[in-house]
């Protein structure tokens, strides 16, 4: 019977990527709720060490797939390492991180051994219990369709956003196994580290070989950041009037670096010659809908909120409590943005480098 | 060289809004367009046929009216176009969708096929690998240049860090970003010639020969919708008022946090 | 009867609506201020066909037909009617000269480049002494062997400033009327010796067209390029005119659509005495007046199209269109920037610029009140 959830490991030149052990903790909890064992699965070349890293965070038993052909990723080999591995091993569950990797090799895989796959799930469910907690709690889902459900359901409810995240499906794959899930990165919570877990390292033989590549790799070449147009950007820090003058963009961008987005503006910036005019948001600028719109200092001119009120989250800092923009935010501060924008890049740092340091 | 590309035709969702009182999805009146990975695929397909000849071919499964997708990629300059259409069809998930198409291209035939990465209403990036797969042919995902050399394609192969140059002998798959090319427009007299071609329907009976009806539709696909639902309706914002500095950070750090940013 | 557009036709407009919106209309505010038609969008427009809608492929041309060109037309001048202009002088009054009096191998020489997106074409008719009355022209032309010798001035000679092909209209014999001794003469811009063209004349609206006033100081143009016979001038520049005025009946339809987009999506944001703008019902009955007028206008516009592509007599329907849609254009881009006060008042908003592009449209091709003689002269009211 297939039983346990393993969780491919995604490594890039031997570094283990962060998703992998939040997937490991997920898988932890979920193992819990299933009363069953976390198993990691490693692939890569001279990659046998990383192996405890991924015991400490949860895993029960690591395999590891050592080859040189799986030194760079390509997807048939990678391929072929898992397809043994659930040939041979019949999982229950095979998560995989949403990556640009994850989300070639798993299809592929899915369609390999013919199950079936959900993609970029933020959330995951075995218990029906915490599913119907969650339901009730983030969605509008009627209370007769919650508590109809059949709690004794043991399959793994998969929850992704489709439509750009307009609506949101759970899906199951009842009638095939492995349960596959691709997980978006930073979704799942991470566990904490624990040097006193211990575990099993053991080494597959998959039997790969150079000759199961069929693509050849000509060149890796790291990525040279391209000029960055701001209505693909997650994240956007905007600056208006209040702040100030070309200098007063200086804390944005700080602030923009720090949480991975970029800086754009409202009309009198671009007018008065403070910032470039490509980074203008509103009716003679781009429109942008960001996962999160900072407006600093923006009274939120009509012509500015045409361009940026699909905005997934909108946090507005403004000294004037009653413009037009605290209205239109989700959270609105009233106070001054030249104390808070370097205070919160500071906190935004502190907290990063407090993850960091694993 | 036969270039296939497998388009589809999804709402636009820039255009598609949630009713504010049932949280539900309002697809009356919502635009059908070329999925955007899909038009940069057939415009890098039209291009590659510019420089070394041959002919471009648009396939697309879905219900009688994506027959306009189709007239759209003709008249940006496709040479053919076939839609694989039927009741069987319906439902039917990734791999399902895949078995289809799969078939389909068989009986097409093909060099290259293009894809593109995934499509805006489902995001899943999933049908480009599982057609590859069930062609037996080797894939490149995410791909943002495109070149042929001979018998072999040369990708640039983009990942979130690097991106690697890859040589694929053809046959192949490769699945098209956005960014691969900036698609043309339709041409005023490719629409008139759009008109006057005809579209190949191929429905169930002409492929059954080649396909497992145990694999299709609804009944066939591994995965199933468990619920949909929407999110809970946006709350009218928070204002706050009167905080020290330090007590707004530690306001918009929790939800930074909360929403997963950081 | 059909009110629907066919699924071609519904493409085409599909085609003229996404590229006016994003290749045209983050032009035509600079286009307008500045006074300069973007060289580099007309040669994107040549290439995906738009100057050779209603044209045989035969003549390298789109194959369309005159409702595919009203479609482009609407969309097009919904964002900026400059751009309608051009695309419609080229289109309806040089193209249709040649595509309906030229010789084959006129069309072979001139209406293939021309609908083919290689070059551009103008119409020379109205002169300094002769707008709505005809008669009064001046500009000549003498035979001398093989050419004739054209001489005079042609005046707000719309595309002039960039255009290669022009159909000109001279006077081959001044011993009968205007109406009896007119000739029609395609003329090469660019290349014929003694022609000049001046700087851009300065107007109210449609500032990003290129009109000017053509000389013409014996200008030698062989026989060959006599369109028609010698002495159907006239007969010829009123038939172009006839098909001329279904695109500005569409383009004053765009103009009017355009405005009344704006003025809802403004409506939807601006917020008085608290709540929307749009949300006030004197503001919903106002709206539906003026989409119901707008429709009306274009029912009447499209009605002239198919006329003229079924080939029946067009001209008093055109006519109609015309007067109607021009009237209508005028009433609603007034009603918006009215709406859209102090903000519609302003250059940043295009509403203004839409208002004083309106008002051409009840002058040119035929003033309105040259409609109501051609509507009346069809009605036998004597």
């Amino acid at each position: 019977m297939s039983k346990d959830i393993y969780v491919v490991v995604e490594q890039r030149n031997g570094h283990i990527q962060k998703v992998s052990y939040e997937l490991i903790s997920e898988a932890t909890k979920l193992a819990a709720d299933l009363g069953e064992q976390v198993v990691a699965v490693l692939m890569g070349y001279k990659i046998a060490d990383k192996a405890d890293a991924l015991i400490q965070y949860g895993a029960q038993k690591v395999l590891v797939i050592d080859a040189p052909v799986l030194e760079n990723y390509t997807t048939e080999p990678y391929v072929r390492g898992i397809e043994y591995i659930i040939k041979n091993y019949d999982p229950n569950i095979v998560l995989f991180g949403a990556s640009s990797i994850g989300r070639d090799m798993a299809p592929r895989i899915a369609g390999r051994v013919h199950t079936g796959l959900t993609a970029d799930c933020t959330r995951l469910d075995v218990d029906v219990a915490k599913y119907q907690e969650y339901l009730r709690k983030a969605t509008n889902l009627p209370e007769e369709k919650i508590a109809a459900l059949d709690t004794s359901d043991r399959n793994l409810k998969m929850t992704r956003p489709a439509f750009g995240g307009n609506v949101m499906a759970t899906i199951v794959c009842r009638n095939y196994r492995p349960q596959m899930a691709t997980v978006r990165p930073g979704v799942m919570e991470l566990g904490e580290k624990d040097t006193s877990r211990t575990g099993e390292v053991i080494m597959v033989d998959a039997g790969l070989t150079m000759d199961d590549m069929n693509v050849e790799i000509l060149d890796v070449a790291k990525q040279t950041k391209k000029a960055v147009d701001i209505t693909d950007a997650k994240i956007l820090v905007s600056g208006g009037r209040g702040v100030g003058g070309p200098e007063g963009y200086d804390p944005l961008r700080e602030l923009a670096a720090e949480l991975g987005g970029e800086v754009s503006s409202s009309r009198i910036g671009v007018d008065n010659g403070w910032i470039e005019k490509d980074r203008q948001v509103g009716q003679t600028g781009k429109t942008v809908h960001p996962e999160l719109y900072i407006a600093c200092g923006i009274s939120g001119a009509i012509q500015h909120q045409a361009g940026m009120e699909d905005s997934e989250f909108i946090l507005a800092i403004n000294t004037d409590k009653y413009c037009p923009m605290m209205q239109l935010a989700d959270l609105g501060i009233v106070g001054d943005l030249k104390k808070i924008v370097p205070a919160l890049t500071e906190a935004v740092r502190a907290y990063k480098a407090e993850k960091a340091a694993l | 060289m036969k270039i296939v590309v497998c388009i589809k035709q999804v709402p636009d969702t820039a255009e598609v809004k949630l009713d504010p009182k049932t949280g539900t999805l309002i697809r009356d009146g919502v635009p059908s367009i070329i999925n955007h990975d899909d038009k940069a695929g057939l415009e890098a397909a039209l291009e590659l046929r510019e420089k070394v000849g041959g002919t471009v071919t648009v396939v697309c499964m879905g219900p009688p009216q994506a027959d306009v997708a189709l007239r759209e990629a003709l008249a940006m300059g496709a040479d053919d176009a076939y839609l694989l259409s039927a009741r069987e069809f319906g439902g039917s998930d990734t791999y399902a969708t895949a078995t289809i198409i799969a078939t389909g291209l068989r009986k097409i035939g093909f060099d290259l096929v293009i894809t593109g990465r995934q499509a805006i209403d489902g995001d899943t990036a999933q049908v480009g690998p599982q057609i590859a797969e069930q062609l037996k042919i080797p894939q490149v995902s995410y791909a943002e240049e495109l070149d042929v050399d001979g018998d072999y394609v040369i990708v640039k192969r983009q990942y979130e860090d690097q991106s690697h140059m890859l040589k694929v002998k053809m046959p192949c798959l490769v699945t098209a970003l956005s960014e691969l090319c900036e698609p043309r427009y339709m041409h005023a007299g490719g629409i008139v010639d759009a008109y006057n071609k005809d579209i190949t329907v191929w429905g169930f009976d002409d492929l059954k020969n080649d396909l497992n009806p145990e694999w299709i539709g609804l009944k066939g696909s591994p995965t199933n919708v468990f619920q949909s639902f929407g999110k809970k309706p946006k709350v009218a914002g928070t204002v706050l008022d009167g905080l020290s500095t330090e007590e707004a950070v530690e306001k918009i750090m929790a939800m930074l946090i909360e929403r997963h940013i950081i | 009867m059909d009110f629907q557009l066919s699924k071609m036709h519904l493409l085409q407009q599909e085609l003229y609506r996404k590229f006016a919106e994003t290749e045209i209309a983050p032009l035509a505010h600079d286009m307008d201020e500045s006074e300069v038609y973007s060289q580099e969008l007309l040669q994107k427009m040549q290439k995906y066909g738009f100057f050779g809608i209603p044209y045989g492929k035969e003549y390298g041309g789109v194959g369309a037909d005159t409702l595919a060109y009203t479609l482009c037309m609407e969309e097009v001048s919904k964002v900026d009617a400059s751009t309608g202009i051009t695309i419609s002088v080229h289109t309806s009054l040089c193209c249709s000269c040649i595509n309906e009096f030229g010789t084959e191998e006129q069309k072979q020489k001139f209406l293939r480049p021309l609908v083919d997106g290689s070059k551009i074409g103008c119409y020379g008719l109205t002169e300094p002494g002769a707008g709505s009355d005809v008669q009064g022209a001046q500009t000549v032309a003498v035979e001398d062997g093989d050419d004739y010798i054209i001489t005079g001035s042609k005046v707000f000679t719309t595309n002039s400033g960039f255009a290669d092909t022009c159909v000109v209209f001279a006077l081959t014999d001044r011993s009968v009327p205007a109406a009896k001794g007119m000739t029609a003469f395609i003329v090469d811009l660019k290349e014929m010796p003694g022609i000049t063209v001046s700087e851009n004349i300065q107007r109210m609206g449609i500032r990003a067209a290129s009109n000017c006033i053509v000389t013409y100081d014996k200008v030698r143009v062989p026989k060959d390029r006599v369109l028609g016979k010698v002495g159907s001038g006239f007969k010829i520049a009123m038939k172009a005119l006839d098909a001329g005025r279904i695109g500005i009946a569409a383009q004053a339809v765009g103009i009017a659509q355009g405005a009344l987009n704006e003025a809802i999506k403004y409506g939807k944001e601006r917020k008085q005495f608290g709540k929307t703008i749009n949300s006030f019902q004197n503001t919903q009955f106002k709206m539906a007046e003026l989409q119901t007028k707008i429709d009306a206008a274009r029912l009447l516009t499209w009605r002239a199209a198919k006329e003229k592509d079924n080939h029946g007599n067009y001209g008093p329907y055109a006519a109609m269109a015309k007067l109607f849609a021009s009237d209508v254009a005028n009433e609603v881009t007034r009603a918006c920037v009215q709406f859209m006060g102090g903000y519609g008042y302003c250059r940043e908003y295009p509403v203004e610029r839409m208002m004083r592009d309106a008002k051409i449209t009840e002058i040119y091709e035929g003033t309105s009140e040259v409609m109501k003689m051609v509507i009346s002269g069809s009605m036998k009211l004597k």
